[in-house]
């Protein structure tokens, strides 16, 4: 994966894959050039055994595929920067992803295209909501799908072309105002 | 600045498309591999190109969606297109410049483009 933001794109996909009604994505940049990304579901979860194995490339459950090169891909990802990946989960109650990277590193890919990002991932599960958010020691902003549902009533999937053309805008003009 | 209270004129524009959007079971349907193989190969253009085009030309009855592994990785990123009524297509190795070809040929004028298929694909094989 040549950006950070494919990582998500691919990660995002074990959230809803695991029933997740809500997710939330939160990228946080602080001092020191360090970035925070959290996402956080209340998918099934995993079991401990499971949990322990993700990281695994050659550990996965192919006919659910819930697991396989996602995770381990992520993991190398933050740990070439001197960052870390570290994963919480409860059976029943959700998952929670969280790497750390620092940016200035030389082996740090480019977080990439966020806004277009985030708008497949809305696109790709057009039932589940997700809430997105990008802070950095400038400013910061959020977007809900709950939110965007309220405008666009039950008549209107998250997935129709015209609101992904949207949101990608909405999001470019976010992240210039960062 | 864009605001979300543009979205309730989306949803006002699209209520009236609404008649027709509703026989989805005669849309047409095209489905992006979008798994760990599928992005690492540069499924992620390939998919925005197709909702872009769709919305540009405002074409009905087209739904675009996110599919995982298709299995054939090296042929990655992967595109099936379902016409309703007709066998399922298999577009491989998808570059974004080729998705105005497949959304004119295939999903406007209903003509499969032949040389981007799996079958054209595993006869260069076969020659090689």
């Amino acid at each position: 994966m040549k950006e950070l933001s494919l990582h998500l794109l691919d990660i995002a996909k074990n959230s809803t894959a695991a029933g997740a009604t809500l997710v939330r994505i939160e990228l946080t940049e602080s001092a020191q050039r360090l970035l925070t990304i959290r996402v956080a579901d209340n998918g099934r979860g995993m079991p401990p055994s499971l949990l322990a194995a993700v990281s695994d490339p050659f550990t996965t459950t192919r006919t659910t595929r819930k697991v396989g090169l996602g995770i381990p891909l992520y993991r190398m990802a933050a740990e070439q920067t001197g960052g870390s990946v570290e994963l919480e989960s409860a059976e029943g109650s959700g998952t929670v992803v969280t790497a750390r990277f620092h940016l200035d590193h030389l082996d740090c890919a480019p977080l990439g295209d966020l806004p277009g990002t985030f708008a497949l991932i809305i696109q790709g599960s057009p039932q589940v909501d997700f809430l997105f958010s990008h802070t950095t020691l400038r400013g910061g902003y959020t977007l809900d799908t709950r939110e965007m549902r309220e405008m666009l009533g039950p008549e209107v999937a998250l997935d129709a072309p015209e609101v992904f053309a949207w949101i990608t805008e909405y999001l470019w003009e976010q992240e210039a105002g960062l | 600045m864009k605001s979300l209270e543009e979205l309730k004129a989306i949803r006002e524009q699209m209520k009236k498309q609404l008649d027709v959007r509703d026989q989805s079971d005669n849309n047409i349907r095209v489905a992006v591999g979008m798994a760990t193989c599928g992005i690492a190969a540069g499924a992620k253009p390939v998919l925005t190109a197709f909702l872009q085009e769709v919305d540009r030309r405002n074409l009905r009855g087209i739904s675009v969606t996110q599919t995982g592994c298709i299995g054939v990785c090296r042929l990655e990123p992967i595109v099936e297109v379902y016409v309703p009524g007709q066998e399922k297509v298999t577009y491989v190795k998808v570059q974004p410049e080729m998705v105005p070809t497949i959304v004119t040929e295939h999903l406007v004028n209903r003509q499969v483009v032949t040389k981007f298929t799996i079958g054209a694909a595993e006869r260069e094989e076969e020659k090689a």
